[in-house]
């Protein structure tokens, strides 16, 4: 699994499915849960199968996680910040029809 | 992809390879010819030009559609309702000979009106087909806003209202095409892509000879169906065939994918079987140009968020502009050529809906060699000034 190069020097605390991850400030999401070892973000839409961030430069799409109650967001492409939210998008995203 | 399977496949080159039918064209009009005809045990050559092609076929919205047309012609309000009755079971037969779900659903489509003048023109050209179809009958439904907003959970407080017609459904356009290629070929049937017909020549002895260019491959053939899109019109003028049709550009407008919640096709939003939203429609007039710009792609999305608020949450993945194959008053042209009967053509915009009148009935016409006298009204001698004289 992932590695980190560098020690954390400023630490930022994000929510992922109600683990604590601590997180260096400047991180993508989706480095910030790689680092921390989460090995799928995601259930696809289609199939149902897991998935995980294949380019980290905001071209597969395969990063999507729900970020403070918002779906389908790219992991790669969201810097953390302290006291995110995020969860695994589960499926496609949902949304408020009224 | 390419070279060696093209040899394998192929028909040797510098010989004469012999044909009942030669379709030209491997968009969804070509394609529904040549599988119908492949599967009539005929032995069918299909050309297709290729991805370098303007392909109509590669960028349709999917909508299998009866509401709202044929107006000021009956035969094609007829014959759309006609196809679109046939299109379950001929998207069965897809499923059973390919394998291909087309992802086909029919419940009924919505024309949503996103203010008071759009809701009465649609009104208008409904009571019109209703008019025109007299005894036939014509069937909507009107729903002003407060119905609407019940039986189509999600649209904006603008929107005065709408109509429902039972007939209208949706498909995966590219789904269909695979289908139909795929079904030509299971049947028999020779794919020549990366061939763009250049001459079409009648022979000693019957029947025509088909030239492609920058290739050696020679085709004969006892019959000929054009239906090249916007390369019938230079095609068919060889065989004393007028094809007038015109280019008018439309843009899609590809959302993320969303949980499936919106159930029904509209005319200006439907979500695809993965989930998708893709939303549309619009009209340029540009010519040949299918590049996409910026304010249609604003006004596909303004409309489109008038008529349902919730879009507004979803990112936009992709777009894409392609190039309709528009006649002079909208409808299609199927035609014989008076000096060369063993040609025919066929053009039209709506390549979706009448997929399963193309592969079920029209395909009949061919084999027997005659456009029935019913079918006359598709004849691009309407346009004739000498037929009004």
């Amino acid at each position: 699994m992932f590695k980190r190069t560098h020690k954390i020097s400023q630490p930022v605390r994000i929510d992922f499915e109600g683990r604590e991850i601590i997180a260096q400030s400047g991180d993508s999401v989706a480095a910030a849960l790689l680092a921390a070892g989460v090995g799928y973000f995601r259930e696809s839409p289609a199939s149902g199968t897991r998935r995980a961030p294949f380019c980290m430069i905001g071209n597969c799409f395969e990063c999507l996680l729900e970020i403070d109650g918002q779906a389908n967001r790219q992991g790669c492409m969201v810097a953390v910040r302290e006291g995110m939210r995020v969860k695994m998008q589960r499926g496609a995203g949902d949304l408020d029809y009224e | 992809m390419g070279t060696l399977s093209d040899a394998v496949a192929f028909p040797s080159r510098n010989t004469m390879n012999d044909y009942d039918v030669a379709v030209v064209g491997g968009g969804l009009l070509g394609s529904a010819f040549a599988f119908g005809l492949a599967a009539m045990r005929l032995r069918v050559a299909l050309f297709d030009e290729g991805d370098i092609a303007i392909r109509a076929a590669r960028g349709n919205f999917g909508l299998v559609w009866v509401q709202g047309k044929g107006r000021g012609m009956r035969e094609y309000a007829r014959w759309t309702l006609h196809s679109s009755q046939l299109w379950s079971g001929f998207a069965r037969r897809l499923a059973d000979e390919t394998g291909i779900d087309v992802g086909f659903h029919r419940p009924g489509g919505f024309h949503v009106a996103i203010d008071h003048e759009e809701h009465a023109r649609n009104l208008a050209l409904l009571q019109q087909l209703r008019d025109e179809a007299g005894d036939e009958g014509y069937a909507f439904e009107v729903l002003e806003h407060a119905a609407l907003k019940k039986a189509l959970p999600g649209i904006g407080a603008d929107v005065p209202g709408g109509t429902y017609c039972p007939h209208d459904g949706h498909a995966n356009p590219l789904k269909l095409l695979r289908a139909l290629h795929h079904g030509f070929q299971q049947n028999g049937g020779t794919y020549l892509p990366r061939r763009r017909v250049t001459d079409i020549a009648p022979v000693d002895g019957g029947g025509f000879k088909l030239d492609a260019a920058n290739d050696l491959l020679q085709v004969r053939a006892e019959k000929v169906v054009i239906a090249a899109g916007h390369g019938s019109l230079a095609l068919a003028r060889q065989l004393d065939l007028q094809v007038p049709v015109f280019p008018v550009q439309g843009q899609i407008v590809v959302t993320e994918k969303a949980r499936l919640r919106f159930n029904y096709p509209t005319n200006y939003v439907r979500q695809t079987d993965e989930g998708n939203y893709l939303l549309g429609p619009s009209e340029r007039d540009v010519g040949y140009d299918s590049n996409t710009e910026s304010v249609t792609l604003r006004n596909i999305a303004r409309q489109c968020s008038r008529a349902f608020p919730f879009l507004r949450e979803l990112r936009v993945q992709r777009a894409w502009a392609a190039l309709r194959i528009m006649t002079p008053d909208g409808f299609p042209i199927y035609d014989q050529s008076p000096t060369y009967p063993g040609v025919f053509s066929f053009a039209c915009h709506s390549g979706v809906t009448l997929a399963a009148v193309h592969t079920l009935d029209a395909c009949a016409w061919i084999r027997q060699g005659a456009i029935p006298q019913a079918y006359d009204c598709f004849s691009a001698k309407r346009f004739d000034v000498q037929t009004y004289a």
